[in-house]
């Protein structure tokens, strides 16, 4: 990449430029800066509801948690998708399906595991028939605990993985 | 609604080759034999006084201490005369049920589900394969002797770049908790208190 992403942020060579066109209505920020903003700002999610679980994943969408307001929408491709939200028990069957999924999700790419059953069984980890976490067939990045979370709860994993986005800082992934 | 239970028991009674007809909080229970199934339901289908037009559910059981190892279940629903009915009927793990899609065509998932959970097999079945089950399952897992936690595990396999299926490993085993209700206690704090008195 082109793009030096290691820059100083802080260097006085920016905080000069920093301060000369802060009043001109200019922004000046750093490219790594830049992208993350517009990274964290439209989280759109794959919804990937397998259960119970998906009915709290409804309720974020709507206007009571609203979770557009963070810039992120429900897409129906996981081609167009930034997050894959795996809402509820997955079961063998499914497996191969969920990695597809995911494996069609463009860089970058992030999972939250929502619920007890996604994030290790739960309920049915001693089940003839479910896979005991999905991490055990895709990476997950932000693990909501609960039997189905709160809405509110997956919302805070939302900003949580946020945070983790804007912490990482790097392009690549 | 009873005067109705009593003209379809006197209708089946008459007409059927029944090894017991048993009414059962107002609900008609038959048990017949495989080699007669076909006849009897046919019957309840079409006859007037029964009308037992849907299918509600086909049910297996297994007995594993029985000769005849499975139970099978049919339910059935009149609409005209607001009446359910039970038809039951056993056989062994070497026989096989005659199918009932030619005269219930809903009853062809039914049929495919039973086979799936405890591998009853059904003759003249149309399409005869597992309905709910992993694509490849071995075992039928209804059955007594299938293990609660199965034979295999599923993870994907980062350098294969697929999904393999390995015996099941625990990390912990499945723990039973034999724990009374909190709310009667348990068997020896009433020991404790009897002896205190």
């Amino acid at each position: 990449m082109a793009i030096n992403t290691n820059i100083e942020e802080t260097s006085p060579e920016l905080e000069r430029l920093k301060k000369l066109y802060a009043d001109k209505g200019f922004v000046v920020t750093s490219i790594n800066n830049l992208i993350n903003w517009a990274r964290t700002g439209s989280l759109h999610w794959m919804t990937f509801g397998l259960a119970c679980c998906a009915v709290e994943m409804m309720h974020v969408g709507t206007p009571r948690y609203d979770v557009e307001r963070f810039g992120a929408a429900p897409r129906a491709s996981p081609r167009h998708a930034d997050v894959l939200i795996v809402a509820g028990t997955l079961t063998n069957k499914m497996a191969a399906a969920l990695r597809k999924a995911y494996d069609q999700m463009p860089e970058p790419r992030y999972v939250i595991s929502m619920g007890s059953c996604a994030n290790g069984g739960g309920y049915y980890h001693y089940s003839y028939s479910v896979v005991r976490g999905c991490d055990r067939i895709i990476p997950v990045d932000v693990y909501v605990p609960g039997c189905p979370p709160t809405a509110e709860g997956l919302l805070y994993g939302l900003l949580q993985l946020q945070k983790k986005i804007r912490r990482e800082g790097n392009i690549k992934r | 609604m009873s005067e109705q239970i009593e003209m379809a028991k006197a209708a089946i009674e008459k007409n059927c080759r029944l090894n017991d007809i048993d009414v059962n909080l107002g609900q008609l229970q038959l048990s017949v034999d495989p080699a007669n199934l076909i006849q009897v339901i046919d019957f309840v289908k079409n006859d007037p006084s029964c009308e037992f037009k849907q299918i509600t559910d086909i049910a297996g059981v297994d007995f594993p201490e029985n000769e005849k190892r499975f139970e099978v279940i049919y339910h059935f629903l009149s609409f005209g005369f607001n009446l359910r009915l039970r038809v039951k009927t056993q056989i062994s793990e070497a026989e096989s049920l005659p199918s009932i899609t030619s005269i219930f065509p809903a009853a062809n998932w039914f049929e495919r589900e039973a086979f799936d959970m405890y591998g009853i097999t059904f003759t003249d079945h149309p399409d005869l394969r597992r309905i709910l089950t992993d694509y490849g399952f071995e075992g039928y897992p209804l059955r007594k002797d299938f293990p609660l936690t199965g034979n295999v595990e599923i993870r994907y396999e980062e350098i294969e770049k697929k999904i393999v299926y390995e015996p099941v490993k625990l990390q912990q085993d499945f723990r039973n908790f034999d724990i009374q209700s909190p709310w009667e206690g348990t068997k020896y704090l009433d020991k404790e208190a009897k002896e205190s008195e």
